[in-house]
């Protein structure tokens, strides 16, 4: 898309009906490193892409749990993505404290997507109430001032409630879609290309071939490089067979890599096969020749 | 013209004991207003962190408002820093919380033990603003003035009089320790009228935490 005069604020109508700097932000997060996220019935799984700024530096968080039964894994402005973690981090606690129970991942996604939307498109109302002091209402409905720019960040919210498990993927135009299987960020279509062909099984999938499908998916977003425990991160959430809560938590480097190994032998182990047998038919037939 | 009390004392008493790698905390589970039993089996023990046990007796509203408070900042603090709380911080951060309610304060007597970033033991007393003292043993609640003189005396810990001025933690060892809190326990029964039941006690160790229930007089 090209600079036009309807792209200076987040309040402008295009004559098309587009809102310029939201899709703009959305290309925000189409430049930050890959994230891919899968479910199952009783588990979810998150992995990103840990792409360092510089040689120099180490990578960004991109993985975040934000209660015990549900995280989010970001791509774009990563700022941005603390900020909005925080905030659900804080709506978690504070919906637990009030309810005594977990916030279902449905309407945490909405928090996200509501947020989104006021930030996007405030209206400040000034109201005068008797005996208090003037106050300013947020509306998210029309326009009046806007100063604020919308979320450069998209969240693959990830979680397990009564339900089962969840998987969200939310924009920063505050459009939330629930998915089986997602992947954002730059290289991402290849990830996508990758869980189209593989996402009807998924419901059944065991916790750990879920993690290896994420971590295959994070692979074809590298593009030849390699991959290792280093250049990824991976997290589950999920209900383990006897009822209990698996919590949300990163999985440790060591297992990862121990995955990664097992991954790829498998992969070798079948070509080795035909070759030595192709090795004994020519050994067969030199015999007779070899008069 | 009766006026609408905000408070009500449920009784009940406290106790924690701190040892050099032990530290073990009691309450018995009695729940009463006025002359009646609410309830003989209600919990005072709250386990805020790994390393960390709150034992409160008083208005119970107060206590579960005061828990829930707690438990709250932290989970933040944990989101925060990557690591559960230790406890001269969940100390300090009770203390902070009961004064924030200064002028409606917590009708809540606390009791706060754990194990230090040294794996010592520690316990921490508090009155109902958030005035605290860490020392090695001590008692809250409506049995506490019959307990605290008997601890004093049997716990051979080091005098608050002694120069240079010791480490407060009972020689015991841990067994001697949860006996002598039983023992303590039943005679605070005998008199107390709010005191009985059952005794829930919590021993938090290097090896975690585990937890004891002893019958206690029902009258």
């Amino acid at each position: 898309m090209f600079r036009n005069q309807y792209d200076t604020d987040v309040t402008t109508w295009s004559p098309q009906g587009r809102l310029f700097q939201v899709e703009y932000a959305m290309e925000a997060v189409k430049q930050g490193s890959a994230c891919v996220g899968l479910r199952s019935s009783t588990h979810a799984v998150l992995a990103a892409a840990n792409k360092p700024a510089s040689e120099l530096s180490s990578y960004q968080r991109k993985v975040f749990r934000v209660a015990e039964h549900a995280g989010v894994a970001l791509a774009g402005l990563t700022a941005d993505g603390r900020v909005l973690s925080r905030f659900l981090r804080n709506e978690c606690i504070n919906h637990s404290f009030v309810y005594e129970a977990p916030l279902p991942i449905s309407r945490l996604a909405l928090r996200l997507a509501d947020k989104a939307q006021l930030r996007t498109l405030p209206k400040y109302a000034l109201v005068c109430v008797k005996n208090f002091r003037l106050r300013e209402l947020l509306i998210p409905v029309c326009t009046q001032r806007s100063w604020k720019r919308p979320y450069g960040v998209g969240l693959l919210v990830a979680g397990l409630d009564e339900t089962g498990a969840h998987l969200y993927y939310n924009c920063p135009s505050g459009n939330y879609f629930e998915y089986q299987a997602f992947a954002i960020g730059s290289r991402s279509q290849a990830a996508k290309t990758f869980l189209e062909r593989r996402f009807e099984g998924y419901n059944d999938y065991t916790p750990e071939q879920l993690i290896k499908d994420a971590l295959s998916a994070i692979k074809e977003t590298l593009q030849g490089e390699k991959l290792t425990s280093a250049n990824c991160t991976v997290a589950i959430v999920g209900r383990k067979d006897d009822g209990t809560i698996e919590p949300f938590q990163m999985i440790d480097a060591t297992r990862i890599q121990e995955i990664i190994d097992s991954m790829e032998a498998a992969e070798e182990a079948p070509p080795v096969e035909p070759s030595s047998m192709q090795e004994e038919e020519r050994t067969s037939d030199a015999a007779p020749m070899d008069i | 013209m009766a006026r609408f009390d905000p408070y009500e004392n449920n009784g009940g008493t406290c106790v924690a004991v701190a040892g050099a790698d032990y530290c073990v905390v009691a309450a018995d589970t009695r729940l009463s207003v006025g002359y009646s039993i609410l309830s003989r089996d209600h919990s005072k023990i709250a386990q805020l962190a790994d390393k960390c046990v709150l034992a409160s007796s008083g208005f119970q509203g107060d206590i579960k408002a005061l828990q829930k408070n707690l438990a709250a900042k932290e989970l933040i603090y944990e989101h925060n820093h990557n690591k559960k709380m230790s406890c001269p911080a969940m100390a300090q951060l009770l203390s902070n919380t009961l004064y924030y309610k200064r002028f409606f304060p917590y009708y809540a007597f606390n009791v706060l033990g754990g194990l230090d970033s040294e794996g010592k033991g520690c316990v921490f007393t508090y009155d109902a603003v958030g005035s605290y003292e860490r020392t090695g043993y001590s008692a809250q609640g409506t049995g506490s003035t019959l307990m605290m003189p008997v601890l004093d005396n049997q716990l051979k810990s080091p005098s608050p009089l002694l120069l240079p001025a010791r480490d407060a933690v009972t020689p015991l060892s841990e067994s001697e320790a949860v006996d002598l809190v039983k023992d303590v326990f039943a005679s605070a029964t005998e008199r107390d009228i709010y005191t009985g039941d059952r005794l829930e006690i919590v021993v938090i160790n290097s090896s975690g935490t585990h937890r004891e229930y002893i019958e206690l007089r029902k009258d």
